[in-house]
């Protein structure tokens, strides 16, 4: 027993040092992937303990310090740049825009995504490939002549013409992105579905909508963003016009009109933020998807 | 904010598009539908498929095709409001190119530093996504690290801009210096603070570090998937052969990433080429930053003038083409993979 004992125990003292070896080994590896994440956390995290620091202790010391006793944070700088600014009627519009603008282009594209996927009709494969194309056309080719519409019908500086813009830019994406996910369903569905008499309609509303639920997800969660972090577009149709500005143009004005008070902005920034942020941490997955699903987008 | 109108006007305003547009839409599709159903046999697949990228194709060609025409058009005509303008062929181009001190003012400050984007953004880009995706792969906590890095994906160029005008932010030498950069250039190597985003030696490659940390979560996650694809058997063979990490690196996983790198590689491209949001809130393009997207607004907005403007725009579009036709072909060759 003792002896069979010894032979068992014996491997397992050779593997002991093998494996801290390995341990040692991959340190390394720990270190650098700590290191780069640290330095990748960093910037958005001195903004966050910078927007709840007091105002003197802004301009004399580093955000770092507040990290250590005593702690001395603080709501002022959101109270004030909430009372002082635009800030909390620019976070309405952002809504305002955001919201019809990923609806609109969702649902264009989601019944012209149907067509070019399980529909025959001359030239689609190659309207196709010119939407393939227009997704890399810079939006600024795109300015003059549609503000020059958008003033002629009495559009400029309103929310529809950003609504629509919106729509017309992002339907190349979106219209990708869903006829990538509609081709993918097997066929025999849409063969059974003939079968048992269903119209185009049923086959659209009954089979593919409810199937496509994720990559429709991912869809509006991308066009959301997309639009709620736009500046462009925003900036050239609505002008600089306080009433309808998002918080995007917001921010930009304040970097301007502060001065002095430059600490505000880091409340500001952090609240243009934080809709972003939880979009991004409860949805990640499909905000994922929807990259890996079309990385073309600009 | 006047609760009253935003409660009475705007929040009915909201709720009647949200609802009404999909509505609308989905009415006219039924319309359409019950109309086709009325079509003899043999037209009926020939209209249905009109009837339903109608509203698609609309929008694209108001607000893409007929404008990138428009702007073309509008780069040739003489004047500030070029409709009413005379043709002059390319002598908005000569004039947008000549404009202050040829080659060291205007437009030509743009297209370097656009060159410098293009160059080092890409490369810069690519290398720590690549870094991360490989490393990250590696390690049991691999989720919420990628998550962390990712993040800056999330949030505006905007906000981004301010949170690196901060990061950059200078004291004279001497002072306690806030910005985290500068505290770490004085405190840890001795050396004097920098001016990040005054300094022409350096400000184009703060701008392009501050966007590189931007995307590099975008490259990582994508180029984590594609790893993800290579199947463990390749690998394990290759160690058993005796092959070294750094081998197995090079020879298996590097060609077998190769053609996800070149994709991401395009669109890297494109948002280089693109550049603007970072550059219009950090310095707005002063200090020799400016590039190509900022010199076109400041030509609309604050020279106002259309003709110079559309022409900055086309040059624009001219240096997207080669990478859009690049796109072009990487699309067709998948589809005929099929």
């Amino acid at each position: 027993m003792t002896i069979a004992h010894e032979e068992v125990a014996a491997p397992v003292q050779i593997g002991v040092a093998p494996r801290i070896l390995e341990r040692l080994g991959s340190l390394p590896l720990h270190v650098g992937i700590i290191v780069l994440t640290i330095a990748w956390i960093v910037p958005t995290l001195g903004l966050l303990v910078s927007s709840f620091r007091p105002l003197g202790a802004f301009t004399t010391s580093g955000w770092w310090t507040a990290l250590s006793p005593p702690f001395n944070f603080t709501l002022d700088n959101y109270q004030h740049i909430l009372n002082t600014s635009n800030l909390s009627r620019s976070f309405f519009n952002s809504f305002m825009i955001s919201i019809p603008a990923t609806v609109i282009p969702t649902t264009v594209a989601a019944f012209a995504a149907y067509a070019f996927s399980w529909m025959r009709f001359w030239g689609r494969d190659w309207i196709f490939l010119a939407l393939v194309g227009l997704l890399a056309v810079p939006l600024q080719v795109t300015f003059i002549p549609v503000l020059s519409l958008f003033i002629k019908w009495g559009l400029s500086g309103t929310f529809l013409a950003v609504w629509l813009a919106h729509t017309g830019y992002g339907l190349p994406f979106a219209i990708y992105l869903l006829a990538n996910f509609f081709r993918a369903l097997p066929t025999d569905l849409f063969e059974s579905a003939e079968i048992d008499g269903a119209g185009t309609l049923t086959v659209f509303f009954r089979i593919v909508l409810p199937l496509s639920v994720p990559a429709i997800a991912s869809l509006v969660i991308f066009q959301f963003l997309w639009v709620w972090n736009d500046l462009l577009v925003a900036l050239v149709y609505l002008g600089g016009t306080p009433e309808v500005a998002p918080l995007t143009v917001t921010l930009v004005n304040l970097v301007g009109s502060l001065g002095q008070g430059l600490q505000y902005l880091t409340a500001a920034a952090f609240i243009s933020m934080i809709v972003p942020l939880i979009v991004f941490f409860s949805l990640q997955r499909y905000f994922v998807r929807g990259i890996l699903a079309g990385s073309v987008k600009g | 904010m006047d609760v009253g109108t935003l409660l009475t006007v705007q929040l009915p305003t909201l709720l009647a598009v949200v609802i009404g547009v999909p509505a609308v839409l989905a009415g006219y599709i039924v319309l359409g539908e019950f109309l086709v159903r009325r079509l003899p046999d043999g037209v009926r697949p020939s209209v249905r498929p009109w009837i339903w990228v109608g509203p698609a194709l609309l929008f694209v060609a108001l607000f893409l095709v007929y404008p990138v025409f428009g702007t073309v058009y509008r780069s040739l005509l003489a004047g500030k409001d070029a409709p009413g303008g005379a043709f002059v062929g390319l002598g908005n181009y000569a004039s947008v190119l000549t404009l202050n001190n040829f080659p060291n003012g205007g437009v030509w400050i743009a297209i370097r530093d656009n060159v410098y984007w293009l160059i080092f953004y890409t490369i810069l880009a690519l290398l720590f996504g690549l870094l991360l995706a490989v490393l990250t792969d590696r390690v049991p906590y691999e989720t919420p690290v990628k998550s962390l890095i990712f993040m800056p994906m999330a949030i505006s160029f905007t906000a981004l801009a301010i949170i690196w005008r901060f990061m950059f932010s200078y004291q004279p030498p001497g002072e306690p210096q806030t910005g985290t950069l500068n505290a770490i250039l004085t405190g840890l190597f001795h050396a004097p603070p920098i001016t990040w985003v005054q300094d022409e030696r350096v400000n184009n490659f703060a701008l392009i570090g501050a966007a590189v940390w931007g995307i590099t979560g975008f490259v990582m996650v994508i180029l984590s998937a594609s790893l993800k694809g290579i199947p463990g058997e390749l690998l394990e063979a290759a160690r058993v052969d005796g092959a070294g990490e750094l081998t197995i690196f090079r020879r298996v996983i590097f060609p077998l990433l190769m053609p996800t790198i070149t994709v991401v590689g395009t669109t890297l491209v494109i948002f280089a080429l693109k550049a603007f949001d970072i550059v219009y809130v950090m310095t707005a393009g002063n200090y020799h930053t400016d590039v190509l997207a900022n010199t076109m607004y400041k030509t609309l907005y604050l020279a106002q003038n259309f003709a110079n403007s559309s022409a900055i725009a086309v040059i624009l579009l001219i240096a997207v083409i080669p990478v859009l036709i690049f796109n072009l072909r990487q699309f067709r060759a998948v589809e005929s993979r099929r």
